[in-house]
């Protein structure tokens, strides 16, 4: 009887444990039968002691198997990670609990009630999602309203791109070099020529045609490409010793800094043709690049500032007294110490770049997000909505996780070799 | 002496040159696109200045805080759209900071389920796009919810349904009265905390601020209450049928479901990069601090109030400023659901009406660069105070 009244410990693991881990999995098995197949097991008790049950039962199971130095391995393991006093294990009694609950109607509508097959929206019949939206309508979420006939030209550039990146990474240094400057001096104009077309008897497809991810991406791809330099030169000038160009790169910044992209983009629809001679027309894909490229190039500016600040003077003393000039030091000493410094804003920079891609629907292109929203009110596939966008959470979150998971990589790897 | 002067001189024509040529290339740039706007406004027969800010709006729009309708002006209009985006960046601005200072704490915590699920929560909703959110939770979530006449109702003095969010409308008699004694309960705190600070400082006497603080605060307005005239009554929302098939809240104060999406979104979405900031102040903190404190006999709560937050609210505001800022730009998106924001009020609907793209436009950006700044400077103060005081 004195045992069973006292404190868990080593001395009685042998009865404590036991019951304990019981309690624990009658609690838990209680919620998963009620989730899973909405079977109340301790229904004849009253409505309130049978709602807070599971959590009674596995917070005095969880006391009885929090044993200190137990000695039993996995024992010591559980408690120290997931029960180490009276309200982490309610904690993870609840957080179990919830997870446990919202398996099923997550997998009901993901999966199980789902419909995949069928053409239209009347062959989705179950409860859950009507992946048959999707299935329909991918070609245009990947391709936007470019003709069928002419999406091998889109296919063409990026699967150029891909094998150029894929056999520059086997490559030697020597012959790396030149892949990258073709990549990134060559390439970007060969491809939005092949995508626009209008020579090489190709046939000409106007910018509005253009959407879905494949607008996404390549609006990213020019946005990154020109925002890099410009920003690096708008940190370089914010650094000037010449007070001129010293404050008009702050005003610049600044400016661009203190705006929301939306008002930006706003400003290339309606204000910046006014700007411009009575007649001439800039395409509408070019104005939505030049303000995302700006927009950026000052955040740019901002990160890599705070890695020219990073670095010690004697590195720019040294650099000098070398009989560097301004642009010898800065590009041959300095930004490849600053920039390495920086490589997690710079990422986070150009994340940011991909997530905005979404508002250029402010002019009326339409990527990814907004080729969704006009799928969504086709009359034929009304109340589509929560798919469409579950879908397109996906897609921006496969790309963006990839993104950040490559530049912690990196930074790992480039600071190994400091 | 000549050659040095003359390599002075030349430094300076160096540096002089450079500059020159860049004002004079931003200067042409300018002079270019005026002369150029000018031209263009010319042949549309409008001329560039704000009087149009005065004339008659004639538009509707659908959620306001001040009395607005069609015959008020485009000034009033612009107004309406700068409170409903200080609304939205407020409410944010609050629920995102308890959202992340918690999940930021729980990504440390040593219990690995929940530091897992706030890692996870972390990693899902900082790499999907804010519009994308905005979407879902507007488009999708929301839509998702029951008519009005089988509302969710809380308790019956709240509904929640697809039409919005209905809750019990507050009705004031004197509340001038009221929020004078709020204030004056403040005052009143703030003189009890220096005085506390000045006995500690001075003889080491422990006084209980939180404790008198707070009471000061609940008995100063409560005196107002019973003596003051000062009153309270609730006015409940209640269902009201239009018509056989439509029904709507009558009473009551209607949170429309465009603003409920955008506080959603902008609130989860922000709080991910606040916890990320907690997280880095609170493992900022060196572990030796800690130790220091408890080996003077802090408990532990005093080692968190006392050494632990002053010392990582130093590294968690500068950053979180940052984030403030970008919630408030990107309640701007709120022009892509239809809140009646700055963006889509002005530089929506009454550029559409008006044709003024340049001063609209640069009156919608010299708001946010104000806002921008303003919110700036408070923080850079904020900092100052929080900075350490070198004795």
């Amino acid at each position: 009887m004195m045992n069973l009244i006292a404190k868990p410990s080593k001395a009685n693991i042998k009865t404590y444990v036991p019951i304990g881990l019981f309690f624990v999995s009658l609690s838990f098995l209680d919620v998963f039968v009620n989730a899973f197949f909405n079977l109340n097991l301790m229904g004849f008790l009253p409505s309130k002691l049978n709602y807070f049950l599971p959590l009674i039962l596995g917070f005095i199971g969880f006391y009885l198997i929090r044993i200190e130095f137990s000695g039993v391995r996995f024992l010591d393991v559980l408690n120290k990670n997931i029960n180490s006093n009276n309200l982490n294990a309610i904690l993870t009694l609840f957080t179990i609990f919830i997870i446990i609950k919202s398996i099923p109607p997550m997998l009901d509508w993901f999966i199980l009630e789902a419909n995949f097959a069928g053409n239209s929206k009347d062959d989705c019949t179950g409860d859950g999602a009507c992946w048959v939206f999707i299935k329909v309508w991918f070609n245009r979420f990947m391709y936007g309203l470019y003709p069928d006939a002419e999406q091998w030209r889109i296919n063409t550039a990026f699967l150029i791109l891909f094998a150029i990146v894929g056999i520059s990474f086997f490559v030697s240094e020597k012959l790396k070099k030149y892949f990258i400057l073709f990549l990134v001096f060559v390439f970007p104009f060969l491809g939005i020529k092949l995508i626009s077309g209008g020579s090489f008897g190709l046939e000409y497809v106007e910018s509005a045609a253009w959407g879905g991810l494949s607008l996404t991406f390549i609006i990213s791809a020019f946005a990154i490409l020109f925002c890099f330099p410009i920003g690096v030169i708008l940190a370089l000038g914010r650094r000037s010793s010449l007070p001129a160009i010293k404050y008009i790169s702050i005003g610049f910044i600044e400016l661009w800094r203190g705006v929301p992209l939306i008002t930006v983009l706003f400003m290339s629809a309606v204000m910046f043709p006014m700007f411009l001679p009575d007649g001439t027309f800039i395409d509408k894909l070019i104005r939505v690049l030049i303000a995302i490229t700006l927009f950026e190039a000052a955040y740019m500016a901002e990160v890599v500032r705070g890695g020219l600040q990073a670095l010690p003077k004697g590195q720019y003393e040294a650099a000098k007294s070398l009989g560097m000039g301004y642009w010898r030091m800065n590009a041959l000493i300095i930004l490849p110490q600053a920039l390495k410094l920086v490589i997690p804003g710079i990422a986070n920079t150009l994340l940011a770049l991909v997530k905005d891609t979404p508002l250029i629907f402010v002019v009326g292109l339409m990527e990814l997000a907004g080729m969704i929203g006009l799928a969504k009110t086709n009359p034929k596939w009304l109340g589509m909505a929560m798919e469409g966008y579950v879908f397109a959470g996906l897609v921006f979150w496969v790309i963006c996780y990839a993104m950040s998971r490559y530049s912690q990589n990196l930074e790992k790897k480039l600071s190994t070799e400091r | 002496m000549s050659l040095k002067k003359l390599n002075i001189e030349n430094k300076k024509i160096r540096n002089l040159i450079p500059q020159a040529l860049t004002v004079l290339a931003l200067l042409s740039v300018i002079i270019y696109f005026a002369t150029n706007a000018q031209i263009n406004m010319g042949n549309r027969g409008i001329s560039f200045g704000f009087g149009f800010l005065n004339q008659e709006a004639s538009f509707d729009i659908t959620f306001s805080m001040i009395e607005y309708d069609g015959s008020h002006s485009y000034g009033r209009a612009f107004l309406v759209g700068l409170l409903n985006t200080i609304l939205v960046s407020v409410i944010g601005i609050f629920f995102a900071t308890i959202l992340g200072v918690v999940v930021g704490i729980s990504r440390l915590s040593d219990n690995y389920l929940i530091a897992k699920v706030a890692e996870w929560y972390v990693e899902i909703f900082r790499n999907i796009p804010l519009i994308l959110q905005i979407f879902f939770w507007y488009f999708a979530a929301l839509r998702a919810l029951p008519l009005p006449e089988n509302g969710i109702s809380f308790y019956d003095i709240s509904f929640l349904t697809i039409k919005g969010w209905y809750v019990p409308k507050f009705i004031w008699t004197n509340f001038n009265i009221f929020l004078l004694s709020v204030i004056a309960a403040f005052i009143a705190i703030y003189f009890i905390y220096s005085y506390a600070t000045k006995q500690r400082e001075q003889f080491g006497k422990q006084i209980p601020t939180t404790i008198i603080s707070l009471v000061t605060l609940i008995l100063i307005p409560l005196i107002t209450f019973l003596f003051l005239g000062v009153s309270l009554t609730f006015e409940y929302p209640v269902l009201k049928q239009l018509s056989p098939t439509v029904f709507t809240y009558a009473g009551g104060v209607s949170i429309i479901p465009e603003l409920i999406a955008l506080a959603l979104a902008l609130s989860m979405y922000t709080a991910t990069f606040i916890a990320e900031n907690v997280r880095a102040g609170i493992l900022g903190v060196g572990k030796g601090q800690k130790e220091a404190a408890a080996s003077i006999g802090l408990n532990k709560n005093q080692i968190l109030k006392l050494v632990v937050m002053p010392q990582a609210l130093r590294i968690i505001i500068p950053p979180t400023t940052n984030q403030y800022l970008n919630l408030t730009k990107n309640s701007s998106l709120a022009a892509a659901i239809a809140y009646p924001d700055i963006v889509l009020v002005f530089a929506g609907t009454a550029l559409m009406q008006t044709g003024r793209a340049i001063e609209i436009i640069s009156i919608t950006m010299l708001t946010y660069l104000t806002l921008s700044i303003s919110i700036s400077i408070f923080m850079n103060w904020y900092n100052k105070k929080m900075a350490i005081k070198e004795k």
